[in-house]
């Protein structure tokens, strides 16, 4: 069969994904800002889907923070990588999946750089073998955790307890997707559907029962850009990228925002409070933000998780609307309560965004 | 007062499809001409009242063609309408009759 146009396109930003067995690289500040998204996928690849994962306590930060804001030399991070991969190795794995967009873009770049210029690779061979006694061998399959989950769309939206439809209307809910920049901007082949074509996530919305809305702004970046970010100088400049976004996507009326990149997630949801301090505007429908999830608390609803359980209460934009909307039942009593029912303390009021 | 530390900085992209194009539709209608400006520039370099503030015909009517014209509001008055530009022009614009419609426009259109 020829293959022609779009459909050959197409083909060329599809990706391997591994079925199963995957070694689990947490984020740094998916499981600060996000406490109950991490717990979640392994839960619903666990429990749900019956997969093998390896969360390896002995993991720890790719360092990409630090590399991507110049105070972490590339040798350094592509060491620490390797011991990664040597973890990996030594616990039976070969497929490694990142919780982080940035790790997960830093993975790739070794991994292609290691392609490229093999002498790198042993030099960085050599200098984790000085330093740990540790040697590895190169995952055969790298997907970011969104790549799992959009792989096992399909056995989701089968599992079911609440479609992403109002529950009241029958309307699908309008979801907007923002992709992390080193997702696919980077290596395009590396993401399904490219930079051009993102559709790991709008490829969730729809499976599940929503609506994916392609705004004008959807490829934008968030603004994080950690060195945009760290500078607090430069922090006009960081939320001036979220803003354009929000300003891009409001007139759509989105139900809710679903983001791949922890750091996305985070500012998305954290700059709406502080936008609507510094210029008295919200984006959402009376008054409230337009809700941000992650794609891990995203599928948790879907599977009828408590939204209290995923850490939705951890928020800045209140995520109630779209849960009145979909159907599900939560007790707002329990919202600040801890599990043993001791109260977690309450956030302060913000002047103008309603939570 | 501001805690923050920083500010949200301006966006400088054009948003043609919100911008008002009131001032550059009159500026065609009144001197079609200004359609053939190529931009070169030399309306500009031999403006006497350009040469003395921050006057600057070239940019202040390419502005208005893309919208923005809050700074043709704020500088126009500048214009002497002496008319050296219109013997420069090597296009042939009409450009005193271009200022002039960029100057009624804003006189009927007060903001």
């Amino acid at each position: 069969m020829k293959l022609e146009g779009k459909e050959q396109i197409w083909k060329d930003y599809q990706k391997e994904i591994a079925d199963d067995r995957y070694y689990y690289a947490r984020s740094c500040i998916r499981q600060t800002f996000f406490p109950g998204s991490e717990w979640a996928y392994l839960d619903i690849l666990r429990n749900r889907l019956g997969k093998d994962v390896m969360d390896d306590p002995r993991h720890t930060t790719c360092t990409g923070i630090g590399y991507h804001s110049d105070v972490v030399p590339a040798q350094t991070i592509m060491t620490v990588v390797a011991r990664h991969f040597a973890l990996m190795t030594e616990a039976g794995y070969e497929n490694i999946t990142p919780s982080c967009i940035t790790s997960f873009g830093i993975y790739t770049e070794i991994l292609e750089t290691w392609a490229h210029h093999p002498e790198v690779e042993e030099q960085v061979r050599e200098y984790l073998w000085k330093a740990t006694g540790r040697e590895f061998k190169k995952p055969r399959n790298l997907a970011h955790t969104s790549d799992i989950i959009y792989k096992f769309r399909g056995e989701i939206a089968a599992r079911a307890r609440h479609r992403l439809v109002d529950a009241h209307t029958g309307r699908p809910l309008r979801g907007v997707d923002h992709i992390g920049c080193h997702y696919a901007k980077m290596f395009p082949s590396k993401g399904i559907g490219g930079a051009e074509f993102p559709a790991v996530l709008s490829g969730m919305i729809t499976a599940w029962g929503g609506e994916a809305v392609d705004y004008p702004e959807r490829r934008h970046c968030c603004g994080f850009g950690f060195r945009q970010y760290l500078v607090m100088a430069n922090r006009g400049y960081s939320v001036a990228n979220s803003k354009k976004k929000f300003e891009s996507m409001r007139p759509y009326e989105p139900d809710f925002i679903v983001a791949n990149c922890p750091g996305c997630a985070m500012f998305l949801d954290k700059w709406q409070y502080t936008i609507s301090e510094m210029e008295g505007t919200t984006y959402g429908a009376n008054g409230y933000g337009i809700p941000v999830l992650t794609y891990e608390e995203l599928a948790g609803l879907v599977l009828g998780y408590d939204p209290w359980e995923l850490g939705l209460q951890m928020h800045q934009v209140a995520v109630e609307p779209l849960l009145d909307k979909m159907g599900v039942a939560y007790d707002p009593e329990a919202k600040y309560l801890t599990r043993d029912g001791k109260e977690m303390g309450r956030p302060k009021c913000p002047t103008y965004l309603k939570v | 007062m501001n805690f923050w530390g920083f500010k949200i900085s301006e966006t400088r992209s054009i948003n043609y499809d919100a911008n008002e194009r009131g001032m550059a539709e009159r500026m065609e209608q009144e001197a079609p001409s200004s359609k053939l400006c190529i931009g070169c520039g030399g309306c500009t370099a031999g403006c006497t009242a350009g040469a003395l503030t921050e006057f600057n015909i070239r940019r202040l009517q390419m502005l208005a063609k893309r919208g923005e014209e809050r700074e043709a509001r704020e500088r126009l008055g500048r214009c002497m309408l002496c008319g050296k530009c219109l013997l420069v022009c090597p296009r042939g614009v009409e450009t005193r009759k271009m200022i002039l419609s960029m100057m009624n426009y804003i006189k009927n259109n007060p903001k």
